[in-house]
């Protein structure tokens, strides 16, 4: 290895391909570090902007405008057991809530079999052990909560069995249920519907003053095969039904046959769609539905984009750019939905972690609900990222998307 | 974002280095320690239990060598115990005797079966058969659309017709006997294990055309539920093997575990990337290396070779050798690792880099990377090729330029005299000398512990053995001389043998490379 020779052999270049960088890495991260650490001047690096800006805009954004009740209502209103009462949802969702909130518990019972025993053995015990505490961790690990997340639950419980303010395995149980329930309903506004009305149903244009009406649009990202353009699909079938108009970007130009698979999807809901070429620029799909959806007077663009592994760093850039045209005017965002499969384990809190910087997420779908797997990882997410829930997917039908009920959803986790 | 086990067994172990054997008590805080990483990797937890009974058995008692330390030694059980398991026999396809030999495919929705199919059917063909695609997902809107474009661009036909699964699957493998076809593959729908018609739908697909090989398709994301899946899946079509699909993510893939021990059925295709090339054959190694966070250098390496301008590298190589590196090299060099991706995701896939390094790195953004190519852009070529040109007047305008202050030109300078001081030791005594100086290089920065620069530097040992097991043309080398040379490095930390123990490695197991590898 000594001598000019060297750089002939592509053995050593390849060697070098890897060493290099490594070297150049080190290198600059030597520089970076120093920096800090002398405080650095006026004009040196500034410091990573990590969370706050992203974080800032989602309440701004959902505080402005009066929450949709048809979206809080039924999610708020029911108590840990009752269905969510007719009497006390908002007068629009009616003949939706109820029937939701059935299906939820329906659906996710059908797969609760499997863990049931957990509670039923801590029941069975009288007093509160060691076992007890085993069966209550072993629930929550199997349901993907993550050890982080359940350490944390447990050890809060632990101190307050140890202090005496929890008494009994119910009680205990008890509060188990509700700090879960608490920590998946905080933060929680309900879908940004378009002009802040409940179901739109007079609402075009009439909110905005301006010749201009504003687009609203609806990001959906994730990463592959967690059924984003099924949300799509039904998230538009859905809204069409509640009388928004409603209109398809088909981002995912690079899937082979994404757009056929969410064309279908607007046959069915009766939503326009805008379709590009495959291999196109999804930034351009997603602008040109802006555009066509202020010509025509719709309300709203749900824009599917194509999934990507949230360690591509181009493939995050793409994402970024795409948000950023939609948020051209007339168009504005006002929902990006991260897509997460129920099946995805402990990787999940990373990808919302990464699609939170990137695109300013504003809440979770959690999909495939209706199988074994139970989405436990959506409790660490709220915990780590503050990142609510909003609407839960149990099956391939277009009624099979509802709002996410966290009391049913704690009661499907054990 | 995890720790990986190296770093979470630092704490447990500085305190059992002076004794000579292991006790009870140290095996539980260490085994402890592996059942949050297995469980931080989704490795299901009844698997997590049998898993940390069998290191436990190898523990207890364990005598400590004098020449690895005892994390070492653990970490080598537990990936032993890993391999094993990841291992076992590998699927070698046999052809059947009756063509076509039927592969049918099926999975949980969004798993990847339509893809995988593509890629399997690319796979078949780079082996020499000639392989007809059915498309049996009827359910999903555009399935078979979906698999009629990745089926154009693999060079594969496509079957399908508007009947129902069954029926187009039967008739799927008369199209193929009728063409003369001796591989068939059978894309199926998804399905949730728990939906009784859909899995007596693919139940019938099975008997349908008996399938000499019946893989089941998982996300290396999925979770828990990856055994119950898997199971019952098993139950219904008694699995010959798995396909392991998005391992380009950084999911630890704990789920390949599981699956392999509650299924006993192997790992066969592993998928890893989104174009059809990106499909082969499992390396069990490689993920036991994954699921214990111990970095995944070959995957750097694929991707380096993959994003590297090789005229690039040999310039560079050249300027190294002669001892001539100079900025503006050294900007050429910074480009190409942009391209590489995040600073901190490549250090992610090198093994032994200390929590601390990756988190400096971490800091490191695109932005910063930007403002270090500023500041040289800023210099005339001839600061770039002789920096001690550059005074204090030179300083100021240069941070002027750049919008920088001049202590950051300061610190870049700086920077440069020591990574140029290790590039010469580049040039005389291979990778393993030079990044010895890495060391020093970061010296003085509070952050980074020592033992992080040494974790720098005994990586270096496995890059070291990288260039000789090489194959020209970039080929794939053994894993288990990787794997040796990352256990090696490691063993140098502390000493001054480096460079003698990493070569060692490579020396060792240079001759053992076999596996081809389709690119």
């Amino acid at each position: 290895m000594i001598g000019p020779v060297v750089a002939a052999s592509s053995d050593v270049v390849v060697g070098l391909a890897v060493g290099i960088p490594v070297v150049v890495v080190a290198a600059v991260t030597g520089v970076v570090v120093r920096l800090r650490r002398r405080g650095r001047g006026p004009s040196g690096a500034p410091p990573v902007p990590v969370g706050p800006p992203s974080v800032e805009t989602a309440p701004v954004e959902t505080a402005s405008v009066e929450t949709a009740s048809v979206e809080t209502a039924p999610v708020e209103t029911a108590p840990t057991s009752v269905e969510a009462a007719p009497v006390e949802v908002a007068p629009t969702a009616v003949e939706t809530a109820p029937v939701e909130a059935a299906t939820f518990r329906g659906r996710m019972g059908k797969a609760r079999g499997l863990l049931a025993g957990y509670l039923g053995s801590v029941r069975s015990r009288q007093r509160i052990d060691g076992a007890t505490w085993d069966d209550l961790e072993e629930a929550l690990i199997r349901a993907d909560v993550g050890v982080g997340a359940t350490d944390a639950v447990l050890d809060d419980l632990r101190a307050r069995v140890k202090a005496g303010s929890i008494v009994g395995v119910d009680a205990l149980l008890d509060a188990l249920k509700a700090d879960l329930v608490s920590a998946l309903s905080a933060g929680s506004s309900g879908l940004h519907l378009p002009g802040g009305h409940p179901a739109g149903r007079d609402a075009p244009a009439a909110t905005d003053g301006d010749e201009k009406p504003a687009v609203d649009v609806w990001l959906f990202v994730g990463v592959n095969g967690v059924g984003k353009t099924t949300t799509v699909g039904k998230v538009a079938s859905r809204l069409t039904g509640e009388g928004i108009r409603v209109m398809l970007a088909a981002g995912d130009t690079f899937r082979a046959a994404a757009g056929e698979q969410l064309e279908l999807w607007s046959q069915r809901s009766g939503a326009d769609i805008v379709r590009g070429t495959e291999g196109g620029d999804p930034s351009a799909v997603v602008f040109d539905a802006v555009q066509r959806a202020a010509a025509r007077g719709h309300e709203l663009v749900l824009a599917d984009t194509a999934g990507r592994l949230h360690n591509k760093v181009n493939l995050i850039e793409e994402l970024k750019k795409i948000r950023r045209v939609a948020g051209r005017a007339p168009g504005r965002v006002t929902e990006v939905l991260l897509v997460l499969d129920a099946t995805t384990g402990q990787n999940g809190l990373a990808q919302a972690k990464v699609f939170l910087e990137a695109v300013e997420v504003t809440g979770v779908v959690l999909t495939k609900l209706d199988g074994t797997a139970k989405g436990g990882i959506v409790v660490a997410i709220q915990r780590e990222l503050g990142l609510p829930v909003k609407l839960v997917g149990l099956g391939e039908g277009p009624a099979d998307l509802v709002d996410f009920d966290p009391s049913a959803f704690v009661d499907a986790l054990f | 974002m995890f720790e990986s086990l190296t770093d979470r067994f630092e704490g447990i172990l500085t305190r059992l280095r002076s004794r000579g054997r292991l006790s009870a008590d140290d095996v539980d805080d260490i085994l402890r320690e592996i059942r949050t990483a297995l469980l931080e990797a989704d490795v299901e937890l009844g698997v997590v239990r049998t898993f940390t009974g069998a290191v436990r058995e190898r523990c207890v008692g364990l005598e400590l060598s004098q020449s690895l330390s005892p994390g070492q030694q653990i970490i080598k059980i537990v990936n032993e115990e890993l391999t094993g398991i990841l291992g076992g026999e590998a699927l070698r396809i046999s052809y059947a005797s009756h063509p076509p030999t039927v592969v049918l495919l099926a999975g949980l929705q969004g798993s990847g079966k339509t893809t995988t199919a593509a890629k399997l059917a690319r796979w078949f063909k780079q082996q020499g058969r000639n392989p007809l695609l059915v498309g049996a997902d009827l359910q999903r809107p555009a399935a078979v659309d979906q698999l009629r474009v990745l089926g154009g661009q693999a060079g594969v036909t496509v079957f399908s017709e508007a009947t129902d699964p069954v029926a187009v699957a039967t008739a799927g493998v008369a199209e193929a006997r009728r063409l003369g076809r001796d591989v068939v593959i059978v894309d199926t729908a998804g399905r949730l294990s728990i939906d009784a018609a859909l899995m007596d739908e693919v139940r019938r697909v099975a008997g349908a055309v008996t399938p000499d090989y019946t893989f089941l398709v998982i996300d290396a994301m999925t979770g828990q539920d990856a055994v119950s899946t898997a199971l019952a899946f098993h139950q219904t079509l008694e699995l010959d093997g798995v396909v392991l699909t998005k391992l380009d993510g950084d999911a630890r893939g704990g789920a390949a575990l599981s699956v392999k021990e509650v299924v006993g059925r192997p790992i066969a295709f592993a998928s890893t990337g989104e174009k059809l090339d990106d499909f082969d054959l499992f390396h069990p190694d490689r993920m036991a290396d994954r699921i214990l966070g111990m970095g995944d250098v070959l995957s750097l390496i694929e991707q380096a070779e993959r994003t590297f301008d090789e005229g690039v590298a040999t310039k560079g190589a050249a300027a190294i050798v002669e001892g001539r590196f100079s900025l503006e090299d050294f900007l050429e060099q910074l480009q190409q690792v942009k391209k590489m991706g995040s600073v901190s995701g490549m250090l992610s896939l090198l093994p032994g880099v200390s929590k601390d390094l990756k988190q400096a790195s971490s800091m490191v953004d695109d932005r910063q990377i930007g403002q270090v190519e500023a500041i040289i852009r800023s210099m005339t070529p001839a600061e770039r090729r002789d920096p001690s040109l550059i005074d204090g007047s030179r300083r100021v305008r240069i941070a002027n330029g750049s919008g920088t202050a001049t202590t950051d030109v300061n610190a870049l300078l700086k920077q440069f005299k020591e990574m140029q001081k290790m590039m010469k030791g580049f040039g005389r005594g291979g990778m393993a000398g030079a990044v010895g100086g890495l060391g020093s290089l970061f010296g003085r920065g509070p952050k980074l512990s020592p033992q992080g620069m040494a974790d720098l530097a005994a990586m270096s040992g496995t890059f070291d053995g990288s260039p000789g097991g090489l194959p020209s043309g970039g080929g794939a080398f053994p894993p288990d001389a990787l794997a040796a040379g990352a256990v090696d490095g490691r063993t140098v930390q502390r000493g001054g043998a480096r460079a003698k123990k990493g070569k060692g490695a490579k020396k060792g197991k240079g001759g053992g490379r076999v596996t081809p590898k389709a690119r």
